[in-house]
């Protein structure tokens, strides 16, 4: 692998993740608890789009096909996306959302702290704008896993089950291959398993003022930031995404 | 503008402190929450700041059902903001509604039971992307053609919303007003989807000014109070001949055999609207009226344990925060 493919998949990763997560988080639009989440949600899934807009930029320029950002959102096929699973399970009710929201952001404003120290200067200008928005969001989940996994009952329990269905997606984001280490070696991106005790230490102080309990297992599903294996609702995901694109090809909207 | 067919109530209060009341707005001053007022105008002016802030939160829903779909990174963004732009809307308008001393579950509640309506134009649907340009442009076009002098409505806090929601109405109409000029300037398919989108939109955005002045009853006394600045026809006739000129620019054709302009009026000779689909449409039967509102009804009852788990929350806080005291 040349440090240029290398360089390219740690992009798509990163652009991939904003991309899927933005598009499920834009899913909630008009159907939110309150009034000021579906602002919240809203603003969410609009950062992450404009953060998809420059990584996806970026990785076409460094693939150097002449892709643009909406060449590689629109016109690959599932193999081909680099998000980890977690961005793209399904939201499930608002508990899930947010749980998902909160292990996402942890993990993302950790990635991109060290991400504003890369070598690759347009890696660390991206980062820079980007967490900023990610330490709102980071600070927006957590608030409301505390609060939901605080509340009544009926909120802590489902905020319990959301967490027990997402754990074994949180894993996969620490996994690293040959690409990550080649990011390593030219220091434009961190080990991801680096990572880990910083974001264990983060979550648990969160989800123990929650009142939650991390689940006892280390299992972690794995193939999307490698693309070898998604889960099944990509595809459906990606068949509505892409529609418009697909069916009339070569159209400027 | 999404208020229609608001209906003034009939005010019995002391004639020396209405004489008073009206003096002020006759002079031009802004009424203030605390000031007196007289009962109609209190609640003429919840139902219509009300339905005005429930047609932003339905109106999230013919637009949402194309953020999913927007065919570039760049549309979804503008879309995306939109929309979040106006549930804004809605939660400063339900911010001024309660200075009038409604509260905004009240106010909700009365939304998803079918006692306050929204916007006619929210019973339509939204069913190709050209309609997502059209939206701004016709729909967010119109809405400005009655905001834009409420502005300037007597009750403060309504005129102060207004001013904010009109920048940002001025705003969406422009990208409305580009995406559909990229579908007009586009493929074959794409000018078809702009001149569908146009087709069907343009009528219901006519009916969006309320029912024709001859048929308008309960104008005078807002007109006078201030609440309305302008009659229904004046202002739809304001938007026909601002709008049909974009049209001719884009090269679509509004679907009115009869519209020609009127050299000796100075204005353009349009066809009304099916006024009788209109009174369909505030009754119930519109093409989405009973979808939209369960939507909104299902967000509602799904969300109850998202709004009692922060609220418990919040008091435990608040009493832990009491004993470390």
């Amino acid at each position: 692998m040349t440090r240029d493919d290398a360089f390219a998949q740690f992009l798509l990763r990163m652009g991939d993740n904003t991309l899927i997560l933005g598009h499920r988080v834009s899913e909630w639009c008009g159907h939110a608890p309150v009034l000021e989440e579906d602002i919240a949600l809203a603003n969410t899934a609009l950062d992450l789009i404009g953060q998809t807009q420059m990584w996806l930029g970026l990785a076409g320029e460094v693939q150097g096909q002449g892709k643009s950002a909406d060449d590689l959102a629109f016109l690959r096929d599932a193999w081909d996306f680099r998000n980890v699973l977690l961005c793209e399970v399904p939201n499930g009710d608002f508990g899930r959302t947010l749980m998902r929201q909160f292990l996402f952001d942890a993990w993302h404003s950790i990635q991109l702290g060290r991400l504003m120290k890369s070598s690759d200067e347009r890696v660390a200008a991206i980062a820079e704008k980007a967490s900023k928005e990610v330490a709102y969001h980071l600070e927006r989940s957590a608030d409301t896993v505390v609060g939901l996994g605080d509340g009544t009952e009926e909120s802590h329990r489902r905020m319990q089950e959301a967490l027990d269905y997402l754990w074994p997606y949180v894993g996969e984001m620490f996994q690293s291959d040959e690409a990550d280490a080649e990011m390593v070696k030219a220091g434009i991106a961190p080990d991801p398993a680096s990572l880990r005790e910083e974001y264990d230490a983060l979550i648990s102080r969160i989800l123990s003022d929650a009142t939650l309990t991390i689940p006892d297992s280390s299992f972690a599903h794995k193939g999307g930031r490698t693309g070898a294996m998604h889960t099944e609702h990509l595809g459906h995901l990606l068949t509505q995404m892409q529609w418009l694109q697909r069916a009339y090809p070569g159209a400027k909207w | 503008m999404y208020a229609q067919m608001i209906k003034s109530e009939a005010t019995q209060d002391d004639p020396e402190k209405l004489a008073a009341f009206q003096a002020r707005i006759d002079a031009g001053e802004k009424i203030e929450p605390k000031d007196w007022m007289p009962e109609g105008y209190r609640k003429t002016l919840i139902r219509q700041i009300g339905q005005h802030a429930h047609s932003e939160i339905v109106g999230q829903l013919p637009e949402g059902n194309w953020i999913t779909r927007a065919p570039t990174l760049e549309r979804k963004a503008i879309l995306l903001a939109k929309v979040q732009d106006e549930a804004g809307h809605g939660l400063y308008l339900y911010c001024a509604a309660e200075t009038l001393g409604v509260s905004r579950d009240e106010i909700t509640e009365m939304l998803l039971d079918g006692r306050m309506k929204y916007s006619s134009i929210f019973n339509y649907p939204t069913l190709n992307w050209a309609d997502i340009g059209a939206v701004g442009w016709l729909v967010d076009g119109a809405a400005i053609m009655n905001q834009v002098p409420l502005q300037r409505t007597s009750f403060g806090p309504y005129s102060r919303a207004m001013i904010r929601i009109c920048k940002e109405e001025s705003f969406h109409q422009r990208q409305g007003y580009d995406a559909i000029r990229k579908m007009a300037e586009g493929t074959p398919e794409q000018k078809k989807m702009a001149q569908d989108a146009l087709n069907r939109l343009w009528y219901p955005s006519l009916m969006m000014f309320g029912p024709s002045d001859k048929d308008s009853v309960h104008s005078a006394q807002s007109m006078k109070w201030k609440i309305k600045m302008n009659t229904n026809d004046e202002l739809r006739q304001k938007f026909v001949d601002q709008t049909v000129p974009q049209a001719e620019y884009l090269g679509l054709t509004v679907p009115d055999e009869n519209l020609k302009w009127n050299e000796e009026r100075g204005h353009y000779d349009y066809t009304d609207p099916d006024w009788s689909e209109f009174f369909d449409v505030i009754q119930g039967n519109g093409p989405c009226n009973v979808d939209r509102l369960a939507d909104r009804n299902k967000a509602w009852d799904d969300g109850a344990w998202v709004r009692d788990g922060l609220l418990a929350h919040a008091k435990k806080k608040a009493a832990r925060q009491h004993a470390a005291e």
